[in-house]
């Protein structure tokens, strides 16, 4: 065999330049964007409205203008040409560049809206001021960062919506999800809390659940709840079924896309503006580990904390009021207990020994604190005050963690970092998918060539192919059913399903289509 | 007593899977050697490398340190002399290993048909990891090549037209059939591939052969030469993809029989007792089923792995594959075959063929006009599930019991529009 040069870097060259029409529509696209960073830089526009539908508009129109001509003269099928060449999507100079523009933005978003124009006399100024004419149409007041926030975000799940919809119009599964996800960011997420918040009625997004939506049972939130009349028992009661009723009916069903890429709407920005990013995931085996210690640490650090927060807010006098601290905390240990307990005696086949180890350790430290508590009576019942804890909790976790990690480094660690490290909901969803749930990835018999298409791509850092490769359906809690894996097999390995229960889980030593002895023997041993 | 030593020639997944299973039944000491790798890779995911949806990593089915846990040793080194007298094999920086069962794994490499000028540079096949990095270099960009010329309508062939296609490089493809890959796809598949394939821009040129490759005073390639009309057409780049052949050449100097490939007994044994072949570069001596004496199919690599590393644990046993099966992907049509689907229809069998309007998707059935027994399948753009289809061949299922069950092999992603009754109605016509 002759020697060639043995380079592993294979360096290869990007598809080819941009068209003219993507150049234009990409200019028209940064004009908009710009007057957004000179409403930041505290240009004050005369006509407000119109530099708002402007900046908007152009945005909108460079962003799809831009899909449409990339994708119109290219035949149905994967897209994913160049996508290692490319800087902005293999963590270049200009990925960096827009990640570090993203985390700026959220640092200014979560910790100085001072300098986003919000002011605490007076009226707003900078870039809030820009949307103020927007935010009086659909809540009547002026706007707020949050406002800001959810007009970008909302804009940013329609446009490059779009762009994938044109990216994966062979594929309905993606199309429908993508609708799906842009109406309950519209709708839920952003017009509904919007227009309540007109009514005088509680700031309430239907489809942002407990334990993502950590602030539900907050003192604050509970009030406006309770002082809202029925309406506000109505919102109240829905966030509780939601938790305990429909979400586990939901995932039994459909496993936890349903909600984390059919609803969610940080599941809605991954899944559109941060497509690109999808193959950036950390894959090894050590990143799988650590995922599934802080999702879970996440997970119990909320359950504590909002343990902590409801306890505070209760009575004690059982006159008053029969829920009062106590019968809250004993049935919060009993609820705990019993979950705990449940999983263990029925489901303990399927629990890796970390997991038990580290249910048990956690909830004998949940419980142990309870007891404390109980009989020495203390105020604070997790060592600190529940205001600290859920402050503490929204700082590190709520705006860190899912805002300046979650978002701003999807160019950098991929789209769903927040997702699998350290959304709470995901965690339980997760639990719930992984044990009780009929939704699978089924691998198709021995078709599978380890290609490696389907892990690359995985947003969530599967290793799809170490299971597809062995003939393995993949039930993993991590998935949140996207589809991208079955969609860029080149093999046609993979669908996601629900099915029975009975072999949702089946292990083959023996490819599907070798000897019948052989593969009966096997297959049948290791089940 | 010294521990049992399995040696295994070639990384690729005839001899990885042997590894594996020989690990999983044994703790026999295992090392594989190759001269191509340091890891297992997969071969088929090369072109994703050059059409940038991968990187080298990702090509790799293990992660590094998989193989050091299941204790597999791997060495980078090159085979020069196999002596089965004395067990051992020599290595080309002169060291020698003793081995106690020897696996010859060594796959393929690119067929030459003795065109003049197929030594030029700017001529290769694809098939290596080198080869990969021979095309990077060669066709880097269009301005560097600016036009490819393939030759070989098969699976390499298109793939290559497909790689070379996503960097913006024009290429012609010539196709020695009346068809693509006529020798293999029945006459109407094999059009729609045909037409898929212009689609994408690519220049076919069917019924045509290579006469030469013309070189330039640097003994670079600058033209073809077309045998059927004597045009010449400029390249930079002519990809022989006219098939593999076993790759032997470290066998040349020894007593292991060989005919094109490496010849073994249904236990996939060579003449030797303890030297066997497997995958690609394995030519079985009696034939199984239907299937021709070499298979160079991905999944016959990993049974044939599979069934050795049973005889060499001690559990004799022959390789006897089940139901045919393959797939390939053409530009964005995907292809699965089940069952045996001739090129031409052959005698008292029959075949019926549907195809859907927008030219991406098809569905080829053979079935056997004297009992009505299902033979196989082909579909294109249309996804089936191996587990029912396997079913329907190994319980004889009659044609019209699978056309009326075809639902339940459907393995397309939920909410694709459904063919089945169409299809279903198209061949009732002929029934």
């Amino acid at each position: 065999m002759s020697k060639f040069e043995r380079n592993m870097a294979m360096t290869g060259e990007k598809p080819a330049a941009l068209s003219k029409a993507q150049k234009i529509f990409s200019a028209i696209g940064i004009t908009g964007l710009f007057i957004l960073i000179l409403a930041i830089a505290n240009v004050n526009f005369p006509n407000k409205t119109l530099f708002l539908s402007l900046s908007l508009g152009l945005m909108t129109l460079g962003t799809v203008g831009f899909s449409y001509d990339l994708y119109k003269s290219k035949q149905p099928g994967i897209k994913n040409d160049g996508v290692w060449f490319k800087s902005m999507t293999s963590r270049g100079l200009y990925a960096w560049i827009t990640a570090l523009a993203l985390t700026m933005f959220y640092v200014a978003l979560y910790w100085y809206p001072e300098y986003l124009g919000l002011n605490s006399e007076g009226a707003n100024t900078g870039i809030i001021s820009l949307f103020d004419p927007l935010s009086r149409l659909i809540n009547g007041g002026p706007a707020s960062q949050w406002f800001v926030y959810g007009t970008l975000y909302t804009l940013a799940i329609f446009i490059f919506g779009y762009k994938f919809i044109k990216k994966y119009r062979h594929n309905r599964y993606e199309v429908l999800r993508t609708f799906s996800v842009m109406f309950f960011q519209l709708g839920f997420a952003f017009l509904i809390p919007e227009i309540l918040m007109r009514l005088n009625q509680p700031y309430f997004n239907p489809a942002n659940i407990w334990p993502l939506n950590y602030d539900l049972f907050a003192g604050y939130k509970l009030d406006s709840f309770f002082s809202a009349g029925s309406i506000g028992l109505i919102m109240f009661t829905f966030g509780i079924l939601s938790i305990f009723v429909i979400s586990p009916i939901l995932t039994y069903k459909y496993g936890k896309r349903w909600y984390c890429s059919w609803v969610c709407g940080c599941g809605g920005l991954a899944e559109t503006a941060g497509d690109p990013y999808r193959h950036l995931s950390d894959k090894s085996v050590f990143a799988w580990k650590v995922e599934r210690w802080v999702i879970h640490s996440v997970l119990v650090f909320v359950t504590v904390m909002t343990i902590a927060v409801i306890y505070s807010y209760l009575g004690q006098n059982p006159d008053e009021f029969w829920f009062t601290k106590d019968v809250f905390l004993w049935s919060s240990a009993g609820f705990l207990s019993l979950v705990f307990g449940l999983l263990m005696y029925f489901k303990k086949e399927e629990l890796a020994k970390d997991a038990k180890y580290a249910g048990a350790g956690y909830l004998i430290v949940i419980l142990s604190m309870i007891c404390i508590n109980y009989f020495n009576y203390n105020q604070d019942i997790f060592l600190f005050p529940a205001h600290k804890l859920r402050e503490t909790y929204g700082f590190l976790i709520g705006a860190a963690f899912s805002g300046v990690i979650g978002v701003g480094f999807y160019p950098i660690f991929g789209n769903r970092v927040w997702c699998r490290f350290g959304c709470p909901m995901a965690a339980v969803l997760g639990m719930q998918q992984r044990l009780f749930s009929k939704f699978r990835i089924t691998t198709n018999g021995g078709q599978c060539i380890s290609c490696g298409n389907c892990s690359t791509y995985c947003e969530m850092g599967i290793d799809v192919r170490a299971y597809a490769q062995k003939g393995e359906n993949i039930v993993r809690s991590s998935c949140v059913g996207c589809g991208i894996c079955a969609s860029v097999c080149p093999r046609g390995v993979l669908k996601l399903e629900n099915d029975s229960l009975d072999n949702r889980i089946n292990q083959k030593e023996i490819t599907t289509g070798n000897d019948i002895d052989l593969m009966e023997f096997f297959n049948e041993k290791t089940k | 007593m010294v521990q049992e030593h399995v040696i295994i020639i070639g990384n690729g997944i005839a001899g990885v899977t042997a590894a594996r299973h020989i690990r999983k039944l044994s703790d026999k000491r295992i090392t594989i050697i190759s001269s191509e790798s340091e890891y297992f890779f997969s071969r088929t995911a090369l072109m994703y490398v050059y059409m940038g949806h991968m990187k080298w990593n990702h090509l790799k089915p293990y992660e590094d340190q998989f193989w050091k846990k299941n204790r597999i040793n791997l060495l980078k080194a090159y085979v020069t002399e196999i002596s089965p007298e004395d067990k051992s094999i020599k290595l080309e920086d002169g060291r020698h290993l003793q081995y106690t069962d020897l696996i010859i794994a060594t796959g393929s490499e690119p067929q030459k048909f003795g065109w003049k000028g197929q030594e030029a540079h700017g001529v290769q096949g694809l098939y290596s990891k080198q080869d990969l990095e021979l095309l990077e270099k060669n066709a880097p960009h269009n301005r560097a090549c600016k036009r490819a010329i393939i030759v070989g309508g098969g699976l390499i062939g298109i793939e290559l037209a497909e790689m070379l296609s996503t960097r913006d490089i024009p290429v012609t493809f010539l196709v020695r059939e009346k068809h693509f890959w006529n020798n293999v796809l029945p006459k109407h598949d094999a059009q729609l591939i045909d037409e898929h394939i212009k689609k994408h821009q690519i220049d076919l040129r069917l019924k045509i052969n290579l006469d030469e490759i013309l070189t330039d005073e640097n003994g670079k390639v600058r033209a073809v030469k077309i045998k059927e009309t004597g045009e010449t057409i400029q390249c930079d780049l002519v990809g022989l993809t006219t098939g593999v052949k076993p790759r032997l050449e470290m066998l040349s100097q020894t007593s292991i029989e060989t005919n094109r490939g490496v010849l073994v007994n249904p236990y996939l044994k060579t003449n030797y007792d303890n030297i066997y072949a497997i995958g690609d570069c394995a030519e079985h001596r009696e034939a199984i089923q239907n299937r021709p004496s070499i298979e160079a199919v991905w999944y016959t690599g990993k049974m044939m792995g599979e069934t050795v590393a049973q005889t060499i644990c001690g559990k004799p046993m022959t390789y006897n594959p089940g139901h045919w099966f393959n797939s390939a992907k053409f530009f964005d049509i995907e292809y699965q075959t089940y069952g045996w689907v001739y090129p031409t229809e052959i005698e008292n069998h029959k075949q019926l063929h549907w195809s859907h309007s927008d030219g991406t998707k098809a569905m080829t059935v053979n079935f056997n006009k004297e009992n009505d027994k299902f033979v196989g399948i082909n579909t294109f753009g249309i996804r089936l599930r191996h587990e029912v289809v396997n079913g329907w061949l190994e319980q004889n299922k009659t044609i019209l019991e699978v056309m009326k069950n075809l639902k339940q092999a459907n393995f397309d992603p939920e909410f694709y529009q459904s063919h089945e009754k169409d299809i279903f109605k198209s061949y009732q016509k002929h029934l």
